[in-house]
């Protein structure tokens, strides 16, 4: 228990630690590589939490694949940070004044929460043990069936993601040749080939 | 949950043990070795010439579209894990559920395909 | 105080002392790895390889590791030096964790988590930073270019890894390594998923960044690509990284296709031999087929790499997944 106790402090404190850094760090890379140690520790504690499936998946997704894509466009757009800051007293009214609207409405949000009234009622159900159920398990159990068009609406969106990404990215570039392996594997001897007889000393 | 916890506690102390014997390699290495810089010795590799602009640029916009549809691709595995494992349970609904969903993702790919994001020149 | 040392310190202690037996094993196995690798090529070219070091050049590793420990550790002046030496420490560490889940026999394994597949998934798709970091904190050209490269190539491969794990997760139904290799009591699954097996063998080539896909380091444009301005046991720590990779991919191969510890054929002369040999067994027979394939194919070409990737193993892994789903659903094999 002890130990479980002082694992959540370190991951907590790393994560917390980690997400000032991604603020205040001048190195835009050193931003998001702190932004990847927030999330490792996050997953951390995720695993405190007992949601195996979810630590890993954030792993995956955002440690694996998002931060990467950070990474590229802070790392290679070649922006000029030091001209962007320049503006920071400039806007520092107008942010501060969002920044304080933003504080107010979560304030707003989190005094105006209720506990749903069924909720006590499914906590209070005995949890399968989970030697029998992992909660990877449970996941599948319930995403594909009951919430099926949630699902699908997962679905489309990533369609809409890479449709986007696409129509937003691609430029085709003129006169570039590539290589059609389906013509190099279709071509016939005949066409590519030309035996000659060539006479000695004659040359051709 | 205890329980679970326990087979997790070795992970984190195999990942420390790990980064101690890196850290303990590199600096081993640093106080061993007779360390005497100088400004030809430090300067980035460009085959004998003195290097001409910082080596951060722009590249080509395909990297970023790889990165993109990698993500796309990636949540789309995610979502299969949970689904291959209960297979089994969740039956023909379950299946046919999938499938719609990886239908739609199929014309995705054929879209990127017919477009030329994929190839590389 | 007796509270303190049963409860915690002793079984910390076991822990560490269980940590140890996987990891000196291992790095002595990365280290021959590398001897290996010179003698195999170096016989397949008719050549002796290094013969000088020792008998049979035995002692070849540990003289290049010493040599290496002895070598001035240049960070070059353009460099972000904290960023510069991070990169080789998370290489060879994401090379190593990896191994704290694999079961060497029934039962001996040193965390025996039920998400273990998604685990060694989870630390394969981190590998790519070590590769990243280096590219960007040289500030190098080739480096750079060779970080790009290698992100882009194991991003695009990570996908058909992920399809193939899938086919195998659905004949399994549990992502705990050794419910995997128990699946497989009866039938390893290189057999029924034939086709799989080589596309998630190919991809472990590319994902580990060997030949014929080294376009990361391809030493006659890029220099040896990300690693270019390494030096020193920074350098030495890139190196074991990726030999170090080639064990857990073969490891990892091994557990998903060919019956993990498991022996052949459940009868007499074949399971007298303990399970963690046969383990060894397959996964240095493994290593060998990299060896063999570097000795063996030319380099890749960039395009035709991201083509294959991309518009052949990306649909015929997917396509697999759904034969194999439609097949368990129809014919009510699917575990429950």
């Amino acid at each position: 228990m002890i130990v479980q106790a002082l694992t959540f402090y370190l991951f907590a404190g790393i994560t917390v630690a980690a997400g000032v850094m991604v603020v205040s760090a001048r190195n835009p890379v050193h931003s998001v590589l702190f932004l990847i140690l927030a999330f490792l520790n996050s997953a951390g504690l995720f695993v405190l939490m007992g949601a195996e499936f979810l630590a890993m998946v954030l792993v995956v997704v955002y440690v694996g694949a998002v931060a990467v894509l950070f990474l590229f466009v802070v790392m290679m757009l070649d922006i000029n940070f030091v001209e962007l800051r320049q503006g920071f007293l400039q806007y520092l009214p107008i942010g501060g004044l969002i920044g304080l609207i933003l504080l107010v409405e979560l304030v707003l949000v989190i005094g105006a929460w209720v506990v749903a009234p069924d909720a006590a009622a499914t906590i209070a159900e005995p949890m399968p043990a989970p030697e029998r159920m992992t909660n990877t398990h449970a996941l599948g159990l319930i995403l594909y069936t009951r919430y099926v068009y949630l699902f699908q609406i997962a679905g489309l969106i990533l369609l809409v993601a890479m449709v986007g990404a696409i129509v937003l990215t691609l430029r085709g570039r003129e006169g570039v040749r590539k290589q059609r392996i389906a013509a190099q594997v279709r071509g016939r001897r005949e066409e590519r080939v030309e035996l000659k007889k060539v006479p000695t000393r004659g040359g051709i | 949950m205890e329980e679970l916890l326990r087979e997790y506690l070795p992970i984190l102390m195999f990942v420390g043990i790990a980064v101690g014997i890196a850290v303990a390699l590199v600096a081993a290495s640093y106080i061993a070795a007779v360390q005497r810089p100088d400004s030809e010795k430090l300067s980035a590799y460009e085959c004998g010439f003195e290097a001409f602009t910082d080596a951060r640029s722009k590249f080509d916009v395909r990297y970023y579209l790889v990165a993109i549809l990698f993500i796309v691709f990636d949540l789309e595995v995610a979502f299969l894990f949970p689904w291959a494992i209960s297979l089994g349970r969740i039956g023909t609904f379950g299946f046919w559920s999938m499938i719609i969903f990886l239908a739609v993702l199929t014309i995705g790919f054929i879209y990127e395909w017919k477009k030329g994001a994929l190839e590389w020149e | 105080m007796v509270d303190l040392w049963q409860g915690y310190a002793w079984p910390g202690l076991v822990i560490v002392a269980q940590i140890f037996a996987i990891l000196v094993p291992l790095l002595l196995t990365v280290a021959y790895l590398t001897y290996a690798e010179r003698k195999v090529i170096a016989a397949m070219q008719m050549r002796k390889g290094p013969n000088v070091v020792g008998p049979f050049g035995l002692l070849q590793p540990v003289a290049d590791g010493i040599k290496l420990l002895f070598k001035e550790t240049v960070i070059p002046s353009g460099a972000n030096r904290v960023v510069f030496i991070a990169a080789p420490v998370v290489t060879f560490v994401l090379s190593l964790i990896g191994w704290a889940v694999i079961p060497f026999d029934f039962g001996v394994v040193l965390s025996d988590i039920n998400v273990g597949i998604l685990y060694l998934f989870a630390i394969s798709s981190l590998g790519v930073y070590g590769v990243i970091m280096a590219g960007w904190a040289s500030n190098s050209k080739y480096a750079f270019l060779g970080a790009l490269r290698s992100a882009a190539q194991m991003v695009s491969y990570e996908i058909a890894i992920g399809f193939v794990i899938i086919t195998v997760l659905l004949c399994v139904g549990s992502l705990n390594l050794t419910d995997i290799v128990l699946a497989q009591k009866d039938l390893w699954f290189a057999i029924p998923l034939l086709p799989m097996f080589v596309i998630f063998f190919i991809s472990a080539l590319a994902e580990t960044n060997r030949a014929p896909f080294d376009l990361p380091e391809a030493e006659a444009e890029l220099v040896a690509g990300y690693s270019v301005e390494y030096s020193s046991l920074t350098f030495a720590l890139f190196f074991l990284g990726e030999y170090a990779n080639m064990i857990l991919m073969s490891a990892l191969t091994v557990i998903l296709f060919l019956g993990g510890w498991l022996p052949p054929l459940d009868v007499a002369p074949f399971n007298w031999i303990p399970g963690p040999v046969w383990f060894a067994v397959k996964i240095a027979g493994l290593l060998f087929l990299f060896l063999w394939v570097r000795a063996t194919f030319p380099r890749y070409r960039y395009d035709q790499l991201m083509r294959l990737g991309w518009k052949v193993f990306l649909p015929a892994s997917l396509f697999w997944v759904v034969l194999t789903a439609g097949v368990l659903v129809a014919t009510g094999w699917a575990p429950v």
